[in-house]
């Protein structure tokens, strides 16, 4: 159809300025560094791509992108498959279910250098409850010096704060799938893990991917509760990418080279989320098309 | 195949109050071997109920499932041997079409190579040959609705096969072809069937025997003739048919009924009835006379197509007529009813003459 009347788009320009002041202006100074050097005094020379090969050659970035990359992949082996478990655990009906909702919720109402606080607290050889009683155990257990034992920590701590997420998510992708499919499969004499394999995981496949997004951008982007638990270290054994920004920027000033490096980062998110953003759709696509046929 | 037999099933809901009303009550009922039975009812009379019962999908909370004489009441669905056809198709998306007919073979552990046979042999049945290695999720409700079929008569020892409504999410003009498939299915194997339906033309087109449910009970099983002729209740008469029964109040005595104060003879001697007497006529027993008959006020004209519906008001009751398509209709028309197509009705039962 023709488009009779433009006046709708007054309508979103209060978004389009609101967006602009809070992302796109500040994306453009950050472009706008990345490609030019300072001396101070507010004088600016033009670079071009230098900081991007600078970046892109440190082995300093490149270790900490393995350290992040290694850590997402953690996060997501341990809290999908245990937030798939918790969710299929989790009693669909009773007065069980608004228990374990509150109880799950929790975690995820914590503020993240709270999170942080807490573990580094609980950590400590010294007072906390983990640190001391592994310690009065007999194990040899100090984030601050033993780099196993800080990513341990650290892993430990955002399975214990985002788990929950992933279970909510699974937790109504189940609850969705009509009673039938399961009256059917007994009818049809299936296992527990047939029941799974052929019904519970193809229906919760699309919040998972969800699920599976969310916790690959806010794991990679993760920030606070390291800096707040190790500060990065022992040595760089914790500094991930965000970390590794801020010093960079903030600790020593380099802001072209931080600006560069933001982008780079800023552009790995966005490749992933565009691969997940087109394996989704091509879900509903596929959908869609089953649903014309039909 | 077996018979099914069911002996004083009753259900309540747990959720319910103890001494609030029962979805089922006291059933007593026994199926043959190899029959086609539909159930048919209104939404909410409990249908559903009993079709989970028989398949064990619900335990029953009072009696006992007899499949050929052997109590099944405490066995699980799988281990009763029993094919259920749900409302909405309910298919494994991630496998292919032969992979969901073989998934209840599979489970049962039986013999690849013996699987593989068997589900070409149900695949050509229904049609589906060309779409064997189509994933399942592609496929359109009624091909679905034909997957869920085949899943329970891909089991060689299926003991029954149960469906609820499975014609509820399919085009009307597959409806037809798909009904006609089932029939042809039944006649070729004789599995006992049994077919939960509210829509009266599928029940009565696809069973030898309906069974007519209302509130919890059954209120008569018999072949759709005699549903359709002597229904066993004012109920069973004005869900069946359309428009339904016409059912008038009235006094009986010996052979004479008197509605509005007119006179009807009786097509048997009654004797004297008292209580709540109504008199039943389907509107395909009464028909527009020149002269004879009794003198009505037509109400309302519905042409529905291949006939029309008149409305009359005799003095204070209306009747529904339907008359051939083309009948010029007076306003004030005469009705003459069949006489032997009348049933007398004591407190909503069906009552015979007395001789």
């Amino acid at each position: 159809m023709k488009t009779q009347n433009n006046k709708a788009w007054f309508l979103v320009l209060p978004v389009l300025i609101l967006v602009s002041i809070s992302a796109i202006i500040p994306l453009m100074t950050v472009v706008n560094y990345s490609v030019q050097d300072t001396f101070g005094n507010n004088e600016f020379f033009w670079v071009g791509t230098e900081w991007f090969q600078e970046v892109l050659n440190s082995e300093r970035f490149l270790n900490a992108l393995k350290r992040t990359l290694l850590f997402s992949a953690l996060i997501l082996a341990i809290e999908i498959p245990l937030g798939i478990f918790i969710a299929l655990a989790m009693p669909k009906r009773g007065i069980g279910v608004s228990f374990c909702l509150v109880l799950m919720a929790l975690p995820l109402l914590i503020p993240w250098n709270v999170v942080g606080t807490i573990w580094q607290v609980f950590g400590r050889v010294d007072i906390g409850l983990l640190g001391h009683g592994l310690a009065s155990l007999g194990f040899d257990y100090n984030y601050t010096q033993n780099v196993f034992d800080a990513w341990a920590t650290l892993i430990i701590m955002d399975v214990w704060h985002w788990t929950s997420l992933v279970v909510l998510l699974c937790y109504s992708g189940l609850v969705a799938i009509p009673e039938v499919y399961y009256q059917a499969a007994r009818i049809d004499g299936a296992s527990r893990w047939s029941v799974f394999r052929f019904i519970q995981l193809p229906k919760i496949k699309r919040v998972l991917l969800i699920a599976v997004l969310l916790r690959f951008m806010d794991s990679f982007m993760i920030y606070t509760e390291p800096f707040v638990v190790t500060g990065g270290g022992p040595g760089n054994s914790t500094t991930f990418l965000s970390i590794d920004l801020v010093q960079m920027a903030v600790g020593q000033f380099d802001l072209g080279p931080a600006a560069a490096m933001s982008l780079v980062y800023f552009l790995i998110i966005l490749l992933v989320c565009w691969i997940f953003y087109t394996i989704m759709t091509s879900f509903d696509a596929q959908a869609a098309a089953s649903q014309k046929k039909g | 195949m077996a018979s099914i037999e069911l002996k004083n099933i009753a259900h309540q809901y747990p959720s319910e109050d103890k001494s609030g009303p029962y979805a089922l009550s006291s059933l007593n009922e026994l199926w043959q071997d190899g029959g086609a039975y539909a159930l048919l009812g209104p939404s909410g009379c409990g249908k559903t109920t009993l079709l989970n019962i028989i398949s064990g999908l619900l335990q029953p909370s009072e009696g006992r499932v007899l499949f050929d004489g052997v109590d099944v009441t405490d066995l699980s669905p799988e281990k009763r041997n029993i094919a259920q056809v749900f409302q909405f198709p309910v298919v494994y998306d991630t496998l292919t079409v032969a992979e969901n007919l073989a998934f209840p073979l599979k489970n049962r552990g039986m013999a690849k190579d013996k699987i593989t046979e068997r589900v070409a042999e149900i695949l050509s049945m229904l049609g589906l040959s060309d779409r064997a290695n189509e994933k399942a999720h592609s496929l359109t409700a009624d091909d679905k609705q034909k997957i869920s079929l085949g899943r329970g008569l891909v089991r060689t020892d299926v003991k029954a096969i149960l469906f609820d409504e499975p014609l509820t999410v399919i085009d009307p003009h597959l409806k037809w072809q798909l009904r006609t498939e089932l029939k042809k299915i039944h006649q070729q194997f004789r599995h006992t069937m049994i077919y939960v339906t509210h829509d009266q033309t599928e029940a009565l087109t696809f069973a030898d025997k309906v069974i007519v449910m209302y509130g919890g009970s059954v209120l008569q099983i018999g072949t759709p003739e005699e549903l359709f002729e002597t229904p066993a209740h004012t109920f069973v008469g004005q869900f069946i048919g359309s428009p339904g029964m016409n059912i008038l109040k009235a006094s009986v005595d010996g052979t004479v009924a008197i509605v509005d104060g007119i006179q009807l003879e009786l097509p048997g001697n009654y004797r004297k009835i008292d209580d709540q007497v109504e008199l039943g006529i389907r509107p395909e027993y009464i028909s527009l006379s020149q002269t004879g008959g009794i003198q009505a006020e037509t109400v309302s004209i519905d042409d529905v197509g291949k006939h029309i519906i008149v409305r009359c008001r005799l003095e204070r009751q209306i009747v529904s007529v339907i008359v051939p398509e083309g009948t010029s209709i007076p306003d004030k028309p005469r009705l003459v009813f069949a006489q032997d197509k009348i049933n007398i009705y004591q407190n909503a039962v069906l009552v015979r003459p007395a001789d």
